[in-house]
């Protein structure tokens, strides 16, 4: 089908809308000028400025340790949720495990608080932290993953055991070999989200510990510095990179047609 | 001792009753079909021979031991699925060594045996390919090299040919019948295709709702159909309403209404007065101009209603008086020749007193 001019325009209008902020934040990272206001000339004395800030590599420490860790026990618990789902075609389970996904941050971010401090009675710090990731992040990988199997031929699970292998043989030799791809999505996908997570683990957090996005939120309620703008275009390379790496692995996800 | 056997079985999904209490032998070295038109419990019976599904009544004995204990993957039985089911992330060697692996035999063997399999479905060469890089036939030898490997006691196959095209499917055809000799593996085929049943099989069981309604050789089951439902379901048929006139030991009287009396061959439970149908098959109904003498006592004169060229043969549809239809059909045998009689010819068409069959409403 030919595209108008004017689909063109509007798609044109659409995409500077969403990218031009970022761009902006881009550029003024590498801006010469402690006020940011203006152009003034090319440096990356920021980023050299990062590299020495103790308490950013301190967040940006505690936000990959969260990531991993976060993205590791997700993808473990949304596998087997995945799994579950597609297997017994239970009514109830989809909306237990996909409910999270569609929660307001903030509704999750106090629920889960409160859970902690009132219910488990735990000091907010690192552990409370990945939990809560961990919450928001097996719906999604569950919905990679059940979504991998349902594009399955059931036989092909059928055969493995006609064929001579147990069921744990089954889920090693075939099914495991065949999410795999999906399993990366999902942990890839889990990771971004936990690295960029802000709302839910500002209520989880407690006092000492910091991540990324509270870092850098902490710094932008002084004043938008350009090593404010260094971080979050690093933080933006990163994470362009794992969504890039995801699409590899699940390209079916990114796509109209599988 | 047959090899397989099924007891009685039932296997009810619901208010549905999939199978209702079947019980048959399938001998060593068989080729056994499982026929009928979807939905009439072949696959169920299948998919419970392989262990997919138990049933809720009756037995499966295989080698006279029940299989009720034994789940699919300890059972000696091996599957080949509509869809192949070929695992896509292993090459089609992979694919072919995968139950000679569960079975825990030595490196050297698997290799030895693997690379037998292949050249036995003439894919030597293709063993380094993924699945998908194959055609449908392809896919199909490597299913069956796969499936037979492990040399099964049995081998089920379900709808493997229905993926194919018609000129793959016949070739495939020859090919499993030379396979199933020379392996002498045990089959359990499943179809919905009475040609394909025909061809490839020792004994069918042509199954209805559940039922098997009669179990035999193709020759039989084509010829001598049990019931108005095997009749119908195998091949083409002509059916007349007909009441046994007269029974004798060597003939019945039909009354057929528009035609009058027709002679058929005697069947010792056809009472006088039964109702029930005439049937014959067109190829036993001979076709002829109206005037052409024919020593036939079952000749009727109508007007040739309609034909079909179908290239080897023409199938004409005959318009007999009070509206009884009759197809006749005739090889065209002679160069060129695509039809002898024209819609709206008047025509004779005739039978001998022994072709077609009384069958009980």
């Amino acid at each position: 089908m030919r595209r108008g001019p004017l689909l063109w325009a509007a798609a044109l209008l659409a995409y500077a809308f969403l990218y031009i902020p970022l761009i902006v934040v881009v550029v003024f990272s590498f801006n010469d000028s402690k006020l940011s206001a203006a152009w003034v000339g090319f440096t990356t004395q920021w980023y050299v400025a990062l590299l020495h800030n103790e308490a950013m590599l301190g967040a940006a420490f505690n936000s990959l340790v969260i990531a991993l860790l976060s993205s590791a026990f997700a993808t473990l618990l949304g596998t087997m949720a995945g799994i579950a789902m597609h297997r017994y075609k239970l009514r109830f389970l989809p909306f237990l495990v996909i409910t999270p996904v569609a929660m307001p941050e903030i509704l999750l971010g106090v629920s889960l608080l409160l859970f902690f401090i009132q219910v488990l009675h735990l000091t907010l710090g690192m552990l409370s932290i990945v939990i809560a990731h961990t919450t928001f992040c097996v719906g999604f990988v569950a919905i990679v993953v059940r979504a991998r199997l349902a594009g399955m031929d059931e036989s092909l699970f059928e055969a493995a055991r006609d064929l001579g292998a147990t069921p744990w043989q089954t889920f090693r030799l075939v099914t495991f070999p065949l999410i795999l791809p999906a399993v990366i999505a999902g942990a890839l996908m889990s990771f971004t989200l936990s690295l960029d997570d802000f709302v839910i683990t500002f209520f989880t957090a407690g006092v000492g510990v910091s991540t990324l996005p509270l870092q850098i939120y902490s710094m932008v309620k002084i004043a938008v510095t350009p090593e404010v703008n260094a971080v979050s275009t690093l933080l933006m390379l990163m994470t362009l990179s794992l969504i890039i790496a995801a699409s590899r692995f699940s390209p079916h996800l990114f796509k109209a047609k599988a | 001792m047959a090899l397989l056997e099924i007891l009685d079985v039932s296997r009810r999904f619901g208010e549905f009753t999939a199978v209702d209490n079947v019980s048959f032998a399938v001998e060593a070295g068989e080729f056994f079909t499982l026929l009928g038109p979807s939905g009439c419990g072949k696959t169920t019976l299948l998919r419970m021979i392989a262990g997919f599904d138990l049933p809720d009544a009756g037995r499966i004995l295989l080698d006279g031991r029940d299989l009720a204990d034994t789940p699919p993957e300890r059972r000696p039985i091996h599957t080949v699925f509509q869809s192949y089911a070929l695992f896509p992330h292993l090459t089609v060697a992979e694919n072919v060594a995968f139950p000679l692996k569960m079975a825990g035999l030595a490196a050297a063997e698997i290799k030895r045996r693997t690379a037998e399999a292949l050249d036995d479905v003439r894919l030597a060469d293709k063993g380094g390919r993924y699945p998908h890089e194959l055609s449908g036939g392809q896919k199909q030898r490597v299913a069956l090299a796969r499936g037979l490997v492990n040399r099964p006691r049995l081998l089920l196959l379900d709808e493997p040919l229905g993926a194919l095209d018609a000129k793959l499917r016949e070739e495939m055809q020859l090919e499993l019948i030379n396979l199933q000799k020379e392996v002498g593996v045990t089959f359990v085929f499943v179809t919905h295709a009475q040609a394909e049943a025909l061809a490839l099989s020792h004994r069918i069981a042509v199954m209805n709702e559940g039922r098997v309604e009669q179990m035999d050789e193709p020759s039989k089951i084509y010829g001598f159909p049990k019931n108005r439902f095997v009749a119908d379901f195998i091949g083409n048929i002509n059916m007349m309403q007909a009441k046994v006139a007269r029974a004798e030991a060597s003939r019945l009287l039909l009354d057929v209404p528009g035609l009058g009396t027709v002679e058929a061959p005697p069947r010792p439970d056809a009472a006088p007065g039964a109702a029930g149908v005439f049937a014959i098959r067109p190829e036993q109904v001979r076709i002829s101009a109206e005037d052409h003498p024919v020593e036939l006592k079952n000749r009727f004169v109508g007007t040739v209603h309609d034909l079909l060229y179908i290239g080897d043969v023409t199938t004409y549809i005959v318009d007999l008086p009070n509206g009884v239809k009759v197809e006749a059909l005739l090889a065209n045998s002679a160069p060129g020749r695509a039809q002898l009689f024209e819609a709206g010819d008047r025509v004779a068409v005739a039978w001998r007193h022994d072709a077609g069959m009384f069958l009980h409403e």
